[in-house]
């Protein structure tokens, strides 16, 4: 079956649950997307981009000191951590931002949590020349200092989000706001493959390059396909990049979500692992939330991974058992980041952590097996809070 | 008849507009609520329009918002309300609308909702983030039992309000603004136009306006080439300051009845 269907529907997940003042920018987005994904123009340009600006294809790096450490025979980091902008997020800004151009739009909007995005989106905007708001949780502003500042150099504005728990979620209910006001002008980037279709497929489609890039180079590398595919999960994009070239493979894929303090203490952001299926920012998928309907806020260490929901194809292939979702603790993801940092010389950011925590954790039904883990951000702008837990940990 | 249906069916012979009011129900708690529709409907409202508090209300502005989160903190929800509901309809006939976003809705269960709500009393559904595509299950199941009142915007084409409209029940609630709720100081200049024009296509689905219109200027204006005014946070502003208060009660009434006059002039 190819997923989504005609409406956006990824089995029973997906959809469209937005205010009718945007169905026409839907609309109008699944046009120009139906137009350029098979014109061999636009193409083109965006691989161009994508090999000459942003510096793909991407490394795949066969990290052996810490395949020894753990007892696996093979472990491959996809680095996404060394595209331009430090993570994957630039992939899909750049397609999007292309077809924002293309579609005539002056303005670019985007949420963000750990900044990546919103750094990401901000770069294009400068590239392109166009206007730029990003809208940020107070809370994430203040854990993600030096991406803020990151976007102010490149010209885009941050936007203070302060209301409800003031991370990802509340700053995605304000870029939504804003688009229902300036939806004429303004082209909306979401950060992950969650929201309205067809934003779930644009993404995942825009992400893709990862899993095939990441293909051929283990088939080259290592003569075969890995055993075992890990990575992080929040709303999801890095996962259904890397995981979608290899879905119909003889191989296990395993999403790892962020368990925060724990999957029985209520404080994590596992909702393909613990939650209920529910509609939040356009889209039906798998939910943190009350018996009443309402949506809970979400804990994570990694403010990337600080969300409620998830994108509706990971609940569709979770549905399936196509893919196995776990989760790791902020304990797990903290011992996973230094294990790299150690044996690897690489810093990875909190959240692609989490996807070498679920390889750490797994590690004793990998060790005859061959594991490909995308490795989908630098650690850079996690290292005041790194030192500031450092600091406490001393005292 | 229902009793939307009846509202707007008298409404029509006596030549006047109607005057649509929303509160957020459970703000400043769900003890108030039952009074402050009575003060709405004695004051010469025609229908009640409750919102149902959602911890993310994506198509409302800060004062919904912020009075989203007052209900939520005094906890407030949707079987709450619904059991509230009943309380109301011992005091008033009043057709009563809620306005829910679409998880506590599918959270409760369709069936289950429908069947509550029609035994409490509630005459109509409006859902912000359900359009026409995604509304169809719960149009079935609601049929002629419990109204699910569509949206329209200025971005919608008129091939699809043409749609919508022939799946509507109730009313047609048009969306002033290209944007949130909350009180603006200027609506659209070509409005009128606009709503000419979806008259037309809304054909004997009563024509609702809502979103930005605040005062008893703007209530005569929009009124004109409407059936109906929706008039929603300038009140929800009124029970953040003052809260159920008889003074409070007091001040809604001198808004609703300035609201009135203006509409009936």
């Amino acid at each position: 079956m190819i997923v989504p269907n005609e409406n956006g529907y990824f089995g029973a997940y997906g959809g469209r649950f937005v205010p009718e003042t945007l169905i026409a920018a839907l609309d109008e987005l699944t046009k120009a997307y139906e137009q350029y994904r098979y014109d061999p123009d636009f193409q083109e340009e965006l691989k161009e981009w994508l090999a000459n600006y942003c510096g793909r294809p991407t490394a795949l790096y066969r990290a052996k000191r810490m395949a020894q450490e753990l007892g696996i025979k093979e472990i491959y980091l996809k680095r996404e951590d060394l595209a331009h902008t430090g993570a994957h997020k630039i992939n899909n800004t750049m397609g999007q931002a292309l077809l924002a151009r293309r579609m005539g739009k002056k303005r670019l909007i985007a949420e963000t949590g750990a900044g990546q995005h919103g750094v990401a989106t901000a770069t294009a905007a400068a590239l392109f020349g166009l206007e730029c708001e990003i809208y940020m949780g107070e809370k994430d502003i203040e854990r993600q200092a030096m991406n803020v500042y990151r976007m102010d150099l490149l010209g885009a504005k941050v936007i203070p989000v302060s209301s409800g728990s003031r991370t990802l979620k509340d700053a995605t209910n304000e870029a939504i706001r804003d688009w229902v006001t300036n939806v004429g002008h303004t082209h909306y980037i979401i950060g992950s493959v969650v929201g309205p279709h067809p934003y779930p497929m644009i993404v995942r489609d825009l992400q893709r390059v990862i899993g095939i890039e990441a293909k051929a180079q283990i088939l080259e590398q290592s003569g075969s396909l890995p055993d075992y595919v890990f990575a992080c999960v929040g709303g999801g994009s890095n996962a259904i990049g890397i995981f979608h070239p290899f879905l119909e493979d003889d191989l296990k894929m395993v999403g790892v979500e962020a368990a925060g303090s724990g999957l029985e203490s209520g404080a994590h952001s596992a909702p393909l692992c613990v939650g209920e299926p529910g509609v939040l920012h356009g889209s039906l998928s798998y939910l943190l939330q009350t018996d009443d309907g309402q949506i809970k806020e979400a804990h994570s260490i990694s403010a990337g991974l600080d969300y409620p929901g998830v994108g509706p194809e990971h609940s569709y292939l979770r549905d399936q058992g196509r893919i196995e979702y776990i989760g790791v603790t902020d304990d797990q993801a903290l011992a996973a980041l230094r294990l790299l940092c150690r044996t690897e010389g690489i810093i990875p950011a909190l959240e692609s952590a989490h996807a070498l925590a679920g390889v750490v954790a797994q590690a004793n039904l990998l060790k005859e097996k061959t594991v490909l883990i995308n490795l989908s951000g630098r650690g850079d702008k996690d290292v005041a809070t790194l030192a500031a837990l450092k600091k406490g940990e001393e005292k | 008849m229902s009793r939307l249906d009846e509202t707007f069916a008298q409404l029509k012979i006596e030549g006047r507009k109607a005057l649509i009011t929303f509160i957020t129900a459970g703000d400043p708690d769900l003890d108030a609520t039952p009074d402050l529709v009575e003060t709405l409907a004695e004051s010469g409202a025609d229908i009640v329009e409750l919102g149902v508090p959602f911890s993310d209300p994506l198509a409302d502005g800060p004062t919904i918002q912020a009075a989203s989160l007052r209900a939520l903190a005094q906890g407030a929800t949707l079987k709450k309300i619904i059991a509230m509901v009943k309380e109301i309809r011992q005091r008033t006939e009043i057709p009563l609308v809620l306005m829910t976003y679409y998880n506590p809705v599918y959270r409760y269960g369709l069936e289950n909702l429908i069947a509550d709500a029609v035994a409490a009393g509630v005459d109509g559904l409006i859902v912000p983030d359900l359009p026409l595509e995604e509304s169809e299950e719960l149009r079935r199941l609601a049929a002629e039992k419990l109204a699910v009142i569509p949206l329209a915007a200025p971005t919608t084409p008129d091939a699809r309000l043409t749609k919508i409209v022939a799946a509507g029940r109730g009313f047609l609630y048009y969306v002033t603004v290209t944007g949130i709720t909350g009180t603006r100081t200027s609506l659209p200049e070509e409005l009128s136009q606009s709503l000419d024009r979806v008259k037309k296509i809304a054909g004997d689905l009563p024509l609702a306006a809502g979103f930005g219109i605040s005062t008893p200027e703007q209530a005569r204006t929009v009124g004109a080439h409407a059936d109906a005014i929706i008039v929603g946070s300038a009140l929800v502003e009124i029970v953040a300051q003052h809260g159920a208060s008889a003074a409070g009660r007091q001040k809604l009434s001198d808004k609703v009845k300035a609201l009135r006059q203006a509409l009936d002039d």
